[in-house]
């Protein structure tokens, strides 16, 4: 069936060592968070602020495709183990779609 | 092997959503799915981008004279938390602790149907100054943007919610954990996109 697994049941020493391993995944996840505030509110600082938009524009898209990158990787889970098909279906979205927003833009402001 | 059979956080498996071929081909496909939403998204952004500050009233309704940052401000963060509380449901879920991954889950769907309302207030502003869906190319490339994006936000919180209540007596199960991981995932990127609609649109639109 569709739904059958092995079961193994851990032993209490390699039930603790995961459940540690998870809570240290955790604090890695709540550094992103962090991270992604701080972008974030660089971003909407930097605006506010009244920067020229020159200098503006580049950098709160560097800072939103990082922030990205920190959603995808972490949040996501792109990182991890067995992630290689999916990460290789989504990098040829986004590429099709980096593609389609170039085409579209140049189609129209040349 | 039965689809209910109840399991420990001893048994409980290392990856759930993908212990079982049926969540393997979930996960996949779903993926797949994120791929093609992410080309979706981009032609949209496009055609924003084109059509942006266009249209016969032009001169009235602008991006920089129209969107105001702080209420944008806010919809980012709280978004932004809720991607965070789902990523606990999900930590929660692994360690097979069902009530905790409801509480997290829940806490989810109250930020998320905050952000819905702030944006229905948005909205509905706008519609009141004269600024509605037919009323300039930029006004309509700017709905159909944000809205659509909206709308991915309220199928959401209805995956969550359906998912939440139907599963409340059943407990965490092989048949149901890869359900709720996907649901996160679908979470986490509607904050992928919102992050360029905040980007490309508000803080992009203010600057002018």
């Amino acid at each position: 069936m569709a739904h059958d697994t092995p079961e193994k049941i851990r032993s209490h020493a390699e039930h603790e060592f995961l459940k540690k391993k998870r809570n240290t995944e955790m604090r890695h996840q709540l550094t992103s968070f962090a991270i992604m505030i701080f972008l974030t509110l660089i971003a909407f600082t930097m605006v506010a602020a009244g920067f020229s938009a020159y200098l503006i524009v580049p950098i709160i898209l560097l800072l939103a495709a990082v922030q990205v990158v920190l959603q995808l990787y972490h949040f996501m889970h792109l990182s991890n183990k067995g992630h290689g098909t999916v990460a290789f279906f989504m990098f040829s979205g986004m590429f099709v779609a980096f593609i389609t927003i170039l085409a579209l833009v140049t189609i129209v402001w040349w | 092997m039965d689809l209910n059979k109840r399991y420990t956080a001893q048994s409980w498996p290392d990856h759930p959503e993908t212990a079982t071929l049926e969540g393997k081909n979930k996960f996949v496909g779903f993926w797949l799915l994120l791929a093609a939403e992410s080309v979706t998204f981009a032609s949209l952004f496009a055609t924003y981008l084109a059509l942006k500050d266009r249209g016969p009233e032009a001169s009235e309704f602008t991006a920089s004279g129209l969107f105001e940052l702080p209420l944008v401000f806010a919809m980012t963060m709280i978004l932004l938390t809720s991607s965070l509380t789902s990523v606990y449901a999900m930590h929660h879920m692994k360690n097979h602790n069902f009530k905790a991954m409801q509480a997290w889950l829940g806490i989810t769907v109250f930020l998320g149907l905050t952000f819905l309302g702030l944006e229905i207030y948005e909205f509905n502003h706008y519609v009141h100054l004269g600024f509605g869906y037919t009323t300039s190319a930029f006004s309509a490339a700017f709905f159909t943007l944000v809205g659509t994006h909206g709308a991915h936000v309220l199928f959401g919180l209805s995956w969550f919610i359906a998912l939440m209540v139907r599963n409340s007596k059943r407990g965490l199960n092989m048949y149901n954990a890869p359900k709720f991981y996907l649901a996160a995932l679908y979470w986490h990127f509607i904050d992928v996109v919102w992050v360029f609609i905040f980007t490309v649109v508000y803080l992009m639109g203010v600057i002018g």
